[in-house]
This record gives structure tokens, sequence and C-alpha cells, in this order.
């Protein structure tokens, strides 16, 4: 599904991803760990398409075409998703008004009419169970005065209205207490089907204690110097991120 | 798929779809203002002799006085002598539908006001004004069961002097201001509203003002009377056709809302803004006030302003009845070369007076938005409370928003508030809208009328859709 061969990117001019390889396959959940600045958010930006992330070299065929083809809007439109670290305010409009128009982006795109009033409540009243949010939640300004909890479960949410093909967690843990963190992990898993895949971004291996990946790499420096399965991050977690920086920087595949 | 600051510039290059231009026949003053054309505009209009010495008082006065210098506007001196003071197409007074002319019909039907009964937006009744007169008010009938009078200014001078007489100037006095004084000079229509006692007007009432004829300027006068324990609402549109030369609009509004009674007036503005190069546009110098001259009455403003070279209009309010309430909400946008000196005046008079206001102001392109109000709360207004909030968002790094609030405090027991913030549009919240799968116009489109809401919900239903829209298509290509 996803395939990234040589992944250069600079932010500023500054040269933050230097060589990533990564193959993802639809039904997989990939986590991404590393240490602070290795480049893991440059990564989830990137593959969105963020203006100010420059790539510098090498490619990412996505459901076999160029990734870089497509714009932003192209891209969340043919199923990537990012759950945002820091879910952005909008005053005024309501959860509900950017969700309908964020699956009727995509239905249009796709040659669909749009989705009637009444069948788009039923599915959204159905979604939002999933991360446990009372309905008034639809009605409030999106990310308006949301607690971090609240805006990293809205995130959950908007992903499970949106069903994407190829969703990106970044650091979707972070901030979030123990009972909210199972919430989105939840979440997450409920979402987990054999055609859709993961890249789970996180600092900790705590959310993988909820969420199981098939896949685990960690990023350092810029590069992808370790894959294994889920049990590496266990002993990252007992070593350290120390542990993997004094291996040499292989260039290593799943 | 660019969202940086220059690419929001390219979104503002829509075309004004209602810059069309009716060709029919008229009867013209030629340019030029004296005594002479004031005289012949009450002639035309076979009105009482009050009405013919009204206006020469304040035509005399006018000459008195100067241009106001003190908004935050630029444009050439205003050669009125180079103006034409009067336009109507010529018919002799149509009544009925079929007397009017099918072009004008046709007109009023491409802008999206069909004046036929049987195709109006159900619970609407329409004042046409074509230039300088009204062509058809619908749904008379209807409103006269009801005891509601609507119709023309030029009608109610005819069929209700009294009632005319006895309001007209009451709240903008002839000499109030520069324009106020030209306005009432040579008016030549503009709708009539009387809302008897007890009475919930059943429909809401609209005038759609057109400007068609070219160098021709566009007075026109409405007044709106809701005696005691009547409801209205009105709304107002208008637009006109795109030409280089800038056309002069100098309108007067005046409310009176008696005990108890409730004014709601909406104003969708969308005159002609001008070109790219800031290229002709309607000037808009307009003067719109109320009085709450009884207890407990209420008038509320909501205006949204997205149209015309420049706007120099405050709506205001006078807070006479005890316990009165006023109201002021707007969204005003430039885009271009445009400028906008909008705001309101809320006049504490009487106990317990409440006013709100609250601007949500949108500069774009070359756009300058100015909000200016002031609240005045007199010794006599015990226990007067305001809010005020001003926000103003700026699209690209070429547009300029400036807040003056003014406040004259005499009564030590008020309280007043203000709130003012200026933000623009982050690469963030565009970012995270496009991610969403949004295209960067509609992600605009969507984050502005977020910024209006609060406005936006105060119009009434079909008519917010329609502000929505409006803002939508002048803002394509506003950035970028």
């Amino acid at each position: 599904m996803l395939s990234i061969r040589n992944l250069h990117a600079s932010v500023a001019g500054k040269p933050i991803l230097r060589g990533i390889n990564l193959e993802v396959k639809k039904g997989e959940v990939h986590a991404i760990m590393g240490p602070n600045g290795s480049g893991k958010s440059t990564l989830a930006n990137v593959l969105a398409g963020r203006e100010s992330y420059e790539v510098t070299q090498g490619e990412v065929f996505y459901r076999n075409s160029n990734l870089f083809a497509l714009s932003t809007e192209e891209r969340a439109c043919e199923g990537i998703f990012l759950a945002f670290q820091y879910p952005v305010e909008i005053p005024g409009v309501s959860n509900i008004y950017l969700l309908k128009a964020a699956v009727n982006a995509r239905r249009k795109h796709q040659g669909m009419s749009e989705m009637s009033a009444v069948d788009f409540l039923k599915m959204v009243r159905e979604k939002i169970k999933l991360v446990e949010m009372k309905e008034e939640f639809l009605h409030r300004a999106v990310n308006e005065g949301f607690s971090g909890g609240e805006k990293k479960r809205n995130e959950i949410l908007q992903m499970a209205v949106i069903e994407p093909t190829l969703a990106v967690l970044d650091e979707t843990d972070s901030g979030l207490d123990i009972d909210a963190l199972k919430i989105v992990a939840n979440g997450v898993n409920s979402l987990r089907n054999e055609d859709r895949a993961f890249i789970v971004i996180t600092h900790y291996q705590r959310l993988l204690d909820y969420i199981v990946p098939d896949f685990v790499h960690v990023l350092a420096e810029g590069k992808v110097v370790k894959s294994g399965g889920k049990e590496l991050a266990l002993e990252l977690e007992k070593q350290g991120y120390k542990w993997i920086e004094k291996e040499p920087a292989a260039e290593l595949r799943v | 798929m660019s969202t940086s600051t220059q690419d929001l510039n390219k979104l503002v290059s829509r075309e004004y779809k209602e810059g069309f231009v009716t060709d029919i026949e008229a009867d013209t003053l030629p340019p030029g203002l004296s005594e002479d054309v004031v005289r012949a505009i009450s002639a035309k209009k076979a009105e009482p002799e009050f009405m013919l010495d009204w206006r020469l008082a304040a035509y005399r006065n006018w000459l008195t006085m100067q241009d106001p210098k003190w908004a935050h506007v630029h444009y050439p001196p205003i050669d009125f002598q180079a103006i034409s003071y009067f336009s109507a197409p010529k018919t002799d007074g149509p009544k009925s539908l079929d007397e009017v002319d099918p072009k004008l019909l046709e007109t009023y039907e491409k802008l999206g006001i069909p004046l036929q009964e049987q195709k109006a937006l159900a619970g609407v009744a329409v004042d046409a004004v074509f230039d300088s007169v009204s062509v058809k008010t619908t749904f008379r009938e209807t409103l006269a069961d009801a005891g509601v009078i609507f119709c023309s200014i030029s009608d109610a001078l005819q069929q209700h002097p009294d009632l005319v007489r006895q309001y007209l100037g009451s709240v903008v006095p002839p000499g109030d201001n520069y324009y106020a004084a030209l306005n009432s000079a040579v008016f030549s229509d503009g709708s009539f509203v009387y809302i008897p006692k007890g009475v919930r007007c059943p429909m809401e009432l609209s005038t759609y003002f057109r400007i068609n004829a070219m160098n021709t300027g566009q007075f026109e006068r409405t007044l709106i009377i809701a005696d005691e324990d009547s409801y209205v609402s009105y709304l107002e549109g208008c637009t006109a056709p795109m030409r280089d030369e800038n056309q002069l609009h100098a309108a007067v509004v005046e409310l009176v809302a008696m005990e108890n009674a409730e004014i709601k007036y909406s104003t969708v503005q969308n005159w002609y803004p001008g070109d790219e190069q800031g290229r002709g546009g309607i000037y808009n110098f307009v003067t719109k006030r109320g009085a709450c001259r009884g207890p407990s009455s209420k008038i509320s403003w909501t205006q949204v302003e997205t149209g015309s070279a420049i706007t120099w209009k405050y709506p205001s309010v006078l807070l006479e009845g005890d316990r009165s309430v006023g109201e002021f909400y707007s969204v005003a946008l430039t885009r271009h070369m445009q400028q906008a000196d909008t705001g309101t005046k809320m006049i504490h008079i009487g106990k317990d007076t409440r006013s709100t206001i609250i601007s949500k102001g949108i500069s774009a392109g070359h756009g300058q938005n100015v909000y200016r109000g002031l609240v005045k709360v007199l010794k006599s207004a015990h226990n007067a409370r305001n809010y005020s909030q001003c926000d103003s968002l700026l699209l690209g790094d070429r547009c300029g928003a400036h807040t003056f609030p003014y406040m004259e405090i005499k009564n030590p027991a008020a309280q007043v508030e203000h709130e003012a913030t200026t933000s623009k549009i982050s690469e963030d919240q565009l970012f995270y809208c496009m991610q969403r799968g949004l295209s960067e116009e509609n992600a605009i489109s969507m984050i502005v009328n977020g910024f209006c809401k609060d406005v936006f919900k105060k119009l009434p239903m079909e008519f917010a859709v329609e502000a929505q829209k409006l803002l939508d298509v002048s803002l394509e290509g506003a950035v970028g």
C-alpha cells in the first residue's frame, strides 16, 4: 500500500529525514518509535503533504502511484488520514459540520453524491459511541475549549467517520491519562481490518500494550535504524534509545 | 495546494455576477444640483407642499455643510454637479404586475427576486426599487388585511401623508450630517412601513435596491414605524452594474419603535465593489438610526456588508424608553481596494437600557476595514449595560483592520464591556481542514463562516443562507 524509498526531507532548509525506507502492506499496523527530533512527526507531515516540509530526495508510492503528485486534499480524499499531535481549534465551526464536509469531499472525489443528512447523522451517532463521547460534542466548535484528551478522542472520531485507507497517528497518546489512552486504543483497534493500514507514531511503549503492532521501527537521526516485531518495543522500554543509538545506522528493511 | 500568504491573495478575484445593465428607456434628469432640481423631483412625485418645503430647507442647510473627513477612507472629491439626481424607467406608474415592463421583471428574476407573488419566496413581501423609483411592492393586499402598511415612500406621501409628516426626520433630522442633508433634499424613493398596535407582521418585509442608470446617484429613504406591542422583521438587499465610474448611494433609514415593539432590520449589501485596481464601485454613504421611543422596545440591526468601493455607515440606536434594547450585529468584508468604515452608536438615555454590539471584520487583498463605534451613557440612564465585541480577521498581508471604540459614560452605575481580537487564518487551520479533504477555498470559506457565525445566526433563515453564499463568492479567489 505504501512504499517509502530513500526519503529525504528538510524543514526550513534543515535536513530532518535522511533516507527513510519503509514498506506498509494493507492490514498491517506499524509502530514508529524514536527519540525526540528523530524525524517521526516530520515523516507524518510529509506523508500528509504539509507545505513547509520539503522533500529533497527519494520516492513514496501510495497504492502504486506517486504520492508527491497529489495535493494535500487529494491525498486525504484518496484515504490518507493524519491524526494530529496538536489538533487545531476552528472557532464557530461545529464538529459535525467539519465531519460532514470531510465525508462529502471524499464522496465527491469518488464521484458519489453527498450523503443525506439523515444517513450522515445516523452514521455519526454510531461512531461517536466508539470514542465514548456525548452527542453534544458534535455541536461544539472544532476542538475549541476541548481538553487534551477530548482533542485526541476527537481525532479518533474523525478517523472513524472518514474511514481512511491509511491512518497515520502522530503521538496520539501524548498527554493522555490511562483511561483516555484505553478509549483511543479501543477506537483504533475497532477500525483495524484487513484492508486498512496504520502507522502509529509514539514515544512510549505504553500505547503499544493496547494497540499491538505487527512491526516496530526505530527512527534515529532521520533514518530507520532498527526494525522488528512487537517485542522490539519492549526491548526499547527496557534499554532506552541509547541502546539503539549505539548501533551502526544500518539500512534495515522489513 | 499552496497555503502561503501570497496564495491567500489569489482567492479574491471572482466576477461580480450582478454586474449586468438593463437596457430600458429612462426618464432621467440632467446632471446637476440646484433648488430647481429639488423642485423638479418633488413635482415629478406630485408631493404635498410640506414635503417640498422640507426638501428645500434641507438643501439650503446642505449648502452650508462640509463633506465629513473623519472617516478612515480615501477618495477624490465628489462632483455633485456631475450626478443625475433622478432616473426612472419610463412607465406611467404601473400598479398591477401586467403593467410592469417585462425587462424590469426579468432584471429582478435574474437577481433572484421574482416579483410575481406565486413565484416569490414564501413569507417574504418585496418592494423593488429601481434607480430612483419603486417599481413594484408585492403582497400589499395580504399585508393590508393585517393592517400593515408596506409601500413605497412616494405612495405613502400620497396615501398616508400625516403619518409620514409625523415621523419623517424625527430620528435623523434633515441637518444631521452632510449626506443625510443631501438625501433629505433629493431623496427619490424608498420603503415605508407602518405596523399598527398589537400586530405581529405576518411576513418578512424586504426592499431590493438596484442602481441601473449611469452617472446617477441613488438616494432612498426608508421609514419604519412599529406601534405599541408590534413586531416586524425587515430586510434590504442591494446590487448595481459594473461600471468604471464611481456612483453615489446616500440613503437614510429611520426606525421608530414604540412601547414594547420590536424591529429587526437586516441588510445584505452587495453593491458593485469596483475591480481589482479599485476602478468603479459604489460609494455607500448611509445614515441609519433607530429610536427605541417607548419603554421595553427593541431595535436590532444586522448587516452583512460585502460590496461597495467605500462604505461609511453606522446603524445606531437611541435608547430613549426605559428597559429598551439595542443590538448591532455586523459582518463587513473588504477585498481588492475596498474600504469600509462601519460600526454603530448606542445612545443610552432611559433607565435599565441594554445594548449589544458584535462586529466581525474580514479584510483580504488590499481591503481596509474599520470598526468605529460609540457607546454613550447619559446621566439619566441608570443601570445601563453594554457589551461590545469586535473581531477582525486578516487574509493575506496587504490588508488592514482598525478598531476605534469610543465610550462616553456619564452615569456611574453603567456597566460597559469591550472585547477586541485580531487574527489571521493560520496555516495550521488550513492544513488541518485540507488534510480532512477540503479544498483550500472550501477550507477558507468554512473558517470565515465560522468566524461570522454569531452574526449569521441573527439573520432570518433564508437570508442567512444567502449571506453565506455571498461570502463564499466574495471570497472566491480572495486569497491567493
